[in-house]
């Protein structure tokens, strides 16, 4: 019998045998779904907020902000450096010839939770040329906000985790009521999560004079970034930093995403071995309990590769399926969830999506598969070299 | 005791299911002294802090200033001892990446308010000298080998001082040595210099902080004397919040995340995974020896005596392995936890850890002890 048939031939036996040995083999299978469930989880938060990040922004829009913020919130500008910004080459005008460039500021208040706690809410005053070059800014419920009044519009992913966030709702805001009259959505990005009004009722009601924190504009093309950065900062009356707007955003990101993948890989990790120790255990009892069978198989001609691998193959059978599991679960019970963090030097609660991505369930499956064959490596050894005298008068 | 060869053999029976084993609930115990470890370090340090200092911010949120002012009118309140306040003003040195908690305070009272930051009386005293003068943590000092008498030059972006320029000069007067609780909070690492200072270089924003912390007489009257602060600005254009410390940080942390809710999966995850690794192993375990226990039993042991053979080989395994976890769960806080502040593991988890591995010693040897409790001596004998 060639070696090939032989392979197969054991191989087949040792899977179908598997029922018998039900215990032993779920251990591995839990062992590694949880592993997968937990290492998927915790990168999935992580690619939520890469993603609603990434999403922000186009390539053919900047940001300006002033020189040392790392954020919006820090920054501060004056309205006169913002009509010299504005006035820079590179920028596009619109119909009518002004510039399309939006000076903008985020307050941040106190709102209520779904949980009932009081999170940091972003409250944006935007212009109607930002409003204008944003065309992914699409109403989806209710009217646009009236400027001169305290009127706001609610981003989606906002609403889903403020308490009192319907159309209609009155909020209490300093000693001001403000209304919301709508509700936006903006692609899945990070503005999402903030609520619109227009920037001079903003300042007036905030008291910031006609300070601002960040100036979008819109440029003519992505190529004329550069024309635009170097017109600004060679101006030396202003002192600011120029970004495109997609990359301010994910540097944003950055440290929490660092943080979120640091503690999967580290939490995953420590329960990876955990899991292997479980499935080496597993996999030996496996081997032992078949002494005689494998034994036997040899005393009858099969060579010790077929034995190997078909330990091999149990161990990766099992691995596998436990991955899909970890995966599966974690896809059910997290996937599209929204989840809500103090999004770094975006101020305000950022709300995200956990997003279990195809990639990361393959990183899942795949990380199972290797703690399966190096589960299956030593035990296979063994098997190889059990001495058929002995196993065969084995209890 | 005297049967303890007998567990031990029992044990050891096969050695490398044993260790990998204990190797598994090793690496469980770890994970769970580490991530707990955490998770009760958090809750602890909030508990831990001083029951009679109250925050008060204003009621929008904690990044909008209310008014110097309110100041004198809090200091009316009964049971209000000393008010200090601060104002967050970030900064950077040299490079924006390089960036400084630095804060505006009056310092004499600020002082006494966090007497753990241990900021003595000729710091006091010098910086209400020296206008320009800052003090600030030994850690920060150290960080970047910053002495008593040097000038430090700190950008502030948000700040432009009346000559237009973004940087202010600052003397260091004083190097203070917190306690190691408040050493790794913004407080212990923060670059404090005089609010007069600020006031009069500051091109707008004059006349306003951006947190009061108030110190009472009796801690137990913070609910009541918070509401009466509180009532002083009701209705005005600056309203205020005010809370004890504990519950503002508790409520700033919530914001972050719900930690002890991911904690809490996390491990439960890991330790119920675990379980049932163990039962498995036990049942295993006894399941092979049914013939030799037969045999103890036909020497006279009685039955119950399986019972607890059993359960002490379980939990002699169970609690090596986790004191074994717990301890390795220690060491390795110690390591990362300088990042986050915590570096001990607190004495509750341990408690916790002692109390999970008596029941999963329980919940996994317990089948196999009732089972080698209720063997047929013959049956046994024979294999079957």
């Amino acid at each position: 019998m060639n070696t090939y048939t032989q392979i197969t031939a054991v191989t087949g036996m040792n899977i179908r045998s598997l029922p018998q040995r039900l215990g032993t083999s779920s251990v591995i299978v839990i062992g590694i779904a949880g592993v997968v469930a937990v290492f998927v989880s915790v990168l999935a938060m992580s690619t939520g907020i890469v993603k609603t990040l990434s999403n922000s922004g186009r390539d053919d829009r900047a940001i300006v902000v002033r020189t040392g913020s790392s954020s919006e919130l820090t920054s501060n500008l004056q309205q006169a450096a913002g009509l010299t910004i504005a006035d820079a080459a590179g920028v596009r005008r619109g119909a009518d010839g002004k510039p399309l460039a939006s000076a903008e500021g985020v307050r941040i208040v106190n709102l209520v939770r779904t949980d009932g706690l009081e999170a940091n809410a972003p409250i944006r005053g935007i212009t109607s040329q930002g409003l204008a070059m944003r065309s992914e800014f699409k109403l989806i419920e209710g009217r646009m906000f009236t400027p001169g009044v305290n009127e706001l519009v609610i981003g989606r992913a906002a609403q889903r985790i403020y308490r009192d966030s319907k159309v209609g709702q009155v909020l209490d805001v300093n000693d001001a009521t403000w209304t919301i009259v709508g509700v936006f959505e903006s692609g899945g990005d990070s503005h999402e999560s903030e609520l619109l009004t227009d920037a001079d009722t903003s300042n007036s009601a905030f008291r910031r004079g006609n300070s601002f924190q960040s100036m979008t504009v819109q440029l003519d093309s992505p190529e004329a970034y550069e024309t635009f950065r170097n017109a600004i900062t060679t101006n030396p009356s202003l002192q600011v930093e120029v970004k495109r707007e997609r990359e301010f955003y994910q540097a944003q990101t950055k440290t929490i995403s660092n943080i979120l993948s640091i503690v999967a890989y580290v939490v995953g990790g420590i329960m990876a071995v955990g899991a292997l120790f479980g499935a080496l255990n597993a996999l030996y009892s496996a081997v032992s309990t078949r002494a005689r069978e494998i034994a036997t198989l040899r005393a009858i001609g099969f060579g010790s590769t077929a034995v190997v691998v078909s330990v091999f193959v149990e161990a990766l059978v099992l691995a596998l399926l436990g991955g899909l599991i970890g995966a599966a679960l974690a896809w059910l019970v997290f996937n599209g969830h929204a989840v809500n963090t103090s999004g770094g030097g975006l101020g305000g609660q950022l709300v995200f999506d956990l997003t279990v991505t195809p990639k990361l369930i393959a990183i899942g499956v795949v990380g199972a598969c290797s703690l399966g064959l190096l589960g299956g490596l030593l035990p296979a050894i063994r098997a190889a070299r059990l001495p058929i005298a002995t196993a065969l008068r084995a209890v | 005791m005297k049967y303890f060869m007998l567990i031990w053999a029992g044990i050891w029976r096969k050695p490398v299911r044993t260790i990998l084993t204990m190797l598994s609930i090793v690496v469980a115990f770890l994970l769970f002294g580490m991530l707990q470890g955490v998770n009760q370090g958090i809750n602890s340090q909030l508990a831990n802090n001083n029951g009679n200092r109250l925050w008060t911010i204003s009621r929008m949120s904690q990044v909008q200033a209310i008014p110097i002012g309110h100041m004198s009118r809090i200091k009316t309140v009964a049971g209000v001892r000393e008010v200090a306040h601060l104002s967050f003003f970030g900064g950077y040195f040299q490079d924006s990446r390089n960036s400084i908690g630095a804060f505006a305070t009056n310092i004499d009272a600020f002082a006494n308010v966090y007497p753990e930051l241990r900021i003595t009386p000729e710091m006091v005293q010098a910086m209400q000298t020296t206008r320009t003068g800052a003090v600030i943590g030994k850690p920060l000092a150290e960080k970047f080998k910053w002495k008593v008498g040097d000038q430090i030059p700190i950008g502030m972006p948000t700040m432009s001082n009346k000559a237009g320029s973004n940087t202010y000069m600052f003397d260091i007067v004083g190097i203070f040595d917190p306690t190691p609780e408040i050493a790794n909070s913004p407080l212990g690492t923060g670059f404090w210099f005089n609010y007069d200072y600020f006031t009069e270089a500051r091109a707008f924003g004059a006349g306003s902080v951006h947190q009061y912390i108030t110190t009472i007489t009796d801690a137990r009257k913070a609910g009541e004397i918070s509401s009466a602060i509180d009532k002083l600005f009701a209705n005005s254009p600056d309203e205020t919040r005010t809370q004890t410390e504990a519950a503002s940080l508790q409520a700033q942390l919530k914001q972050l995340a719900d930690i002890n809710f991911i904690v809490n999966a996390i491990v439960g995850a890991v330790l119920f995974t675990l379980l049932f690794l163990t039962a498995n192993t036990m049942m295993q375990s006894v399941r092979e020896r049914i013939p030799e226990l037969a045999v103890l039993r036909t020497l006279g042991f009685s039955s119950t005596s399986m019972l607890v053979l059993v359960l002490s080989e379980s939990f002699l395994l169970c609690a090596f392995a986790a004191m074994l976890g717990l301890g390795l769960g220690a060491i390795g806080l110690r390591g990362l936890g300088t990042m986050i502040g915590i570096t001990a593991i607190p004495t509750i988890v341990v408690v916790m850890g002692i109390g999970i591995a008596a029941l999963l010693a329980l919940a996994s040897g317990l089948p196999p002890a009732l089972r080698a409790q209720r063997l047929n001596i013959v049956d046994a004998l024979a294999g079957r």
